[in-house]
């Protein structure tokens, strides 16, 4: 699927071993870091988690807009806009990024250090790729198929693949973090603009107009003549809706700019459409009493995904749930240019973060901690039962579950045949008064 | 779908994506050789373009031809907020003053649909088709229930009964809540069953999530003439690359 991007670069300074190079006939951009849909040809960024790329579909689309609803300390969304942004340095991707809580400095200075793949390591200074000359004496006479390889690991200012891993513990370097382009929007520190006719109260309104100046100025809607290599612009948005954006939905039951958000939101949709960028905005959606108004955004945004946490609440304690580190919803899924999506298999999904992996998989759910308040958390019997769509409940894949063995293969063999709640149920509610 | 009377086909979902349906009578309109007006609020033209190939119909040609006018509500948007003075008989104008009512939008409406055989030296198309896409947008932009359940009164009123054309509209409603404001898109979706002749509203599965069958679709029909009572149908459904096949309750593939 990648082999026609990959036509297009050149095959050499991937290290491909064969001199065939395929002959593509599409008009799809080259862009360093993107890559065509499977589904409908749409080009697409990684957002810097390769998993989260799994679940949305391969990746965003360029022109889309990733709603992420916080989870209730922003801790893990702050993560995935960090992710978000690396990426773009890494791919060579321009950046926006604004902010009106922690400056867009700060936040630049904690993204996470790639992991490169090759042992020579990621040093800036070293690591030029040998050119491939055909005068050189030094050709292989032999092994001349490697003749194209580049000695040392290439330096990754601008690397072609898509979707990287990084070292949470590790800053990125300096170095690397200022070969990108940033363009940052800082709240705090904008004059507020009187715009006495505009729907929009100020803040609002001045970050579109800032926006929009970048694309047109950088030339990502066409509009200058392309003298440079195109490229995409990707915007971070930190927490639109919060009191410190000037608007108050997240805070009063009546909002006075009950629709400040959702404009803004419509408009920052069609400049994404009309250019070649793509944008993640964060929302404390938790903080929202009305949900309505929730609804209304994650309509007006192409991806929506929403984080759930385990800290602070009862779910922390669950030993279901020991592995993972919060919940993750994914609310809407785009269907851009064809008239079906992919549809996932399953939506019970959890994350957690690791060191070097933001990993998203599917969770086992336990759909009864719901319905019945009397079975406490401790009880085991209950703790087994898995329960997700498709999935086989295989007690060698069960995550996060603490099993205690003589009730192992009797309850999660009873499961294996049945796979409604109801069955398996009474299955688990006879095995306990067994060996009780 | 009898194409002699003129129908006011309201097409809502809640938590589901109906828009499926906005892209069939989209190709079935033009197919017929009716002359469209097609007000895109949300999505770009080539997304309709992508998917009109795909249901055999070219939305580039039938707009070079005069076929279908299409309103690209997003790719303007941010520059009639832009503008120092706002001109109510624009279309867009409820962008800058959303509490003005949606008038620039319906003179722009019935300036495309009045055009059709006037002084058109090509060929003369059919009666004229009005599809939204979608309504309840507006209310996002701070337009009141009052003002567009107005908007569409006018439109039935010129589109329907005036001229005998067709009107397609789709409305998205969120979930039902007991302490809802009064301007919800619940009550406009309310407001616009009691004006329209066809109601298709698609919702999820009551029993949860399905990878088969991605929805059921309730249709809703006003008899005319000597029928008193009005008849209501639910399918299921399930939307493919090029369509979506409807079948009855129970009867999907993925059941029998």
């Amino acid at each position: 699927m990648a082999a026609p991007v990959r036509g297009m670069i050149g095959s050499t300074s991937i290290g491909n071993t064969t001199s065939f190079q395929k002959k593509t006939r599409s008009k799809l951009v080259s862009i360093p870091g993107t890559r065509p849909s499977v589904q409908n040809g749409q080009l697409l960024v990684s957002s810097g988690v390769s998993s989260l790329d799994y679940v949305i579909g391969g990746g965003l689309a360029v022109g889309t807009l990733l709603l992420v609803e916080e989870d209730h300390y922003d801790s893990y969304s702050r993560m995935l806009l960090k992710y978000f942004l690396a990426e773009g340095v890494v791919c060579g991707h321009e950046l926006f990024l604004a902010s009106a809580r922690d400056h867009p400095d700060d936040i630049m200075q904690e993204l996470p250090s790639p992991i490169v793949d090759d042992v020579a390591g990621m040093k800036i200074s070293e690591g030029q790729s040998q050119p491939s000359d055909p005068e050189n004496p030094d050709t292989m006479k032999i092994a001349w198929r490697y003749q194209n390889q580049p000695k040392v690991q290439t330096a990754l200012a601008s690397s072609v693949r898509f979707g990287h891993y990084y070292d949470v513990s590790k800053t990125m370097e300096p170095e690397l973090r200022q070969a990108a382009k940033c363009h940052s929007f800082y709240q705090l520190q904008e004059t507020p603009v009187v715009t006495a006719s505009s729907p929009l109260p100020s803040p609002y309104h001045s970050l579109l107009k800032s926006i929009q100046t970048v694309i047109r100025k950088e030339g990502f809607d066409g509009s200058t003549p392309q003298s440079k290599v195109r490229n995409v612009l990707r915007l971070g948005l930190h927490s639109l809706g919060s009191v410190l954006w000037g608007d108050d939905v997240c805070c009063k039951d009546n909002p006075a700019h009950c629709h400040a958000l959702t404009t803004f939101l419509y408009i920052l949709r069609g400049l994404l459409r009309t250019s070649l960028s793509v944008a993640m905005v964060t929302v404390p959606s938790h903080l929202t009493q009305n949900r309505a108004v929730m609804g209304r955004i994650i309509r007006l945004s192409d991806t929506a995904i929403a984080l759930e946490s385990f800290k602070g609440s009862e779910k922390e304690t669950n030993p279901l749930y020991k592995d993972y580190h919060g919940l993750l919803h994914v609310r809407q899924l785009p269907r851009l240019n064809c008239l079906s999506c992919e549809v996932p298999d399953t939506k019970d999904l959890a994350f957690k973060l690791k060191r070097k992996q933001f990993t998203i998989e599917v969770s086992s759910h336990q759909p009864l901690s719901a319905l019945s308040p009397q079975h406490t958390p401790n009880s085991h019997p209950i703790a087994l039962r898995v329960h997700s769509y498709g999935t086989s409940p295989n007690p060698n894949e069960q995550r996060g579950v603490k099993t205690p063995p003589r009730l192992l293969t009797s309850a999660v063999s009873a499961l294996k045949t049945h796979s409604t709640v109801d069955t398996a149920d009474q299955r688990v509610g006879c095995n306990e008064n067994d060996t009780d | 779908m009898q194409t002699v009377q003129s129908d006011f086909i309201l097409v809502s979902d809640r938590r589901a994506d109906a828009s499926f349906l906005i892209h069939h009578y989209l190709s079935f309109y033009l197919r017929a050789g009716c002359k469209v007006c097609f007000l895109g609020l949300v999505q770009s033209f080539s997304h309709y373009s992508a998917v009109g190939q795909r249901l055999g119909v070219s939305l580039a040609q039938a707009r070079e031809k005069g076929q279908l006018v299409f309103l690209e509500g997003l790719k303007e948007s941010f520059g009639v907020l832009l503008q120092d003075t706002s001109q109510e008989t624009q279309p867009l104008s409820y962008l800058r003053s959303p509490g003005a009512g949606l008038e620039g939008l319906f003179r722009f409406v019935e300036s495309c649909v009045r055009q059709s055989g006037d002084g058109n030296a090509g060929e003369s198309w059919g009666p004229p088709v009005l599809l939204i896409d979608d309504l309840s947008v507006l209310l996002s932009l701070g337009v009141s229930v009052g003002a567009i359940l107005d908007f569409t009164l006018y439109c039935q009123a010129t589109v329907c009964s005036e001229l005998q054309g067709n009107m397609v509209i789709l409305v998205r409603c969120e979930e039902e809540d007991a302490d809802d404001d009064e301007e919800g898109s619940n009550l406009l979706q309310r407001g616009l069953v009691h004006q329209c002749n066809l109601a298709l509203h698609v919702e999820g599965l009551p029993t949860g999530y399905c990878r088969d069958i991605h929805g059921q679709m309730e249709v809703w029909w006003r008899q005319r003439g000597e029928t008193i009572y009005n008849q209501r149908k639910i399918f299921h459904f399930k939307v493919h690359d090029k369509g979506a096949s409807f079948f009855a309750r129970g009867t999907s593939s993925a059941v029998l």
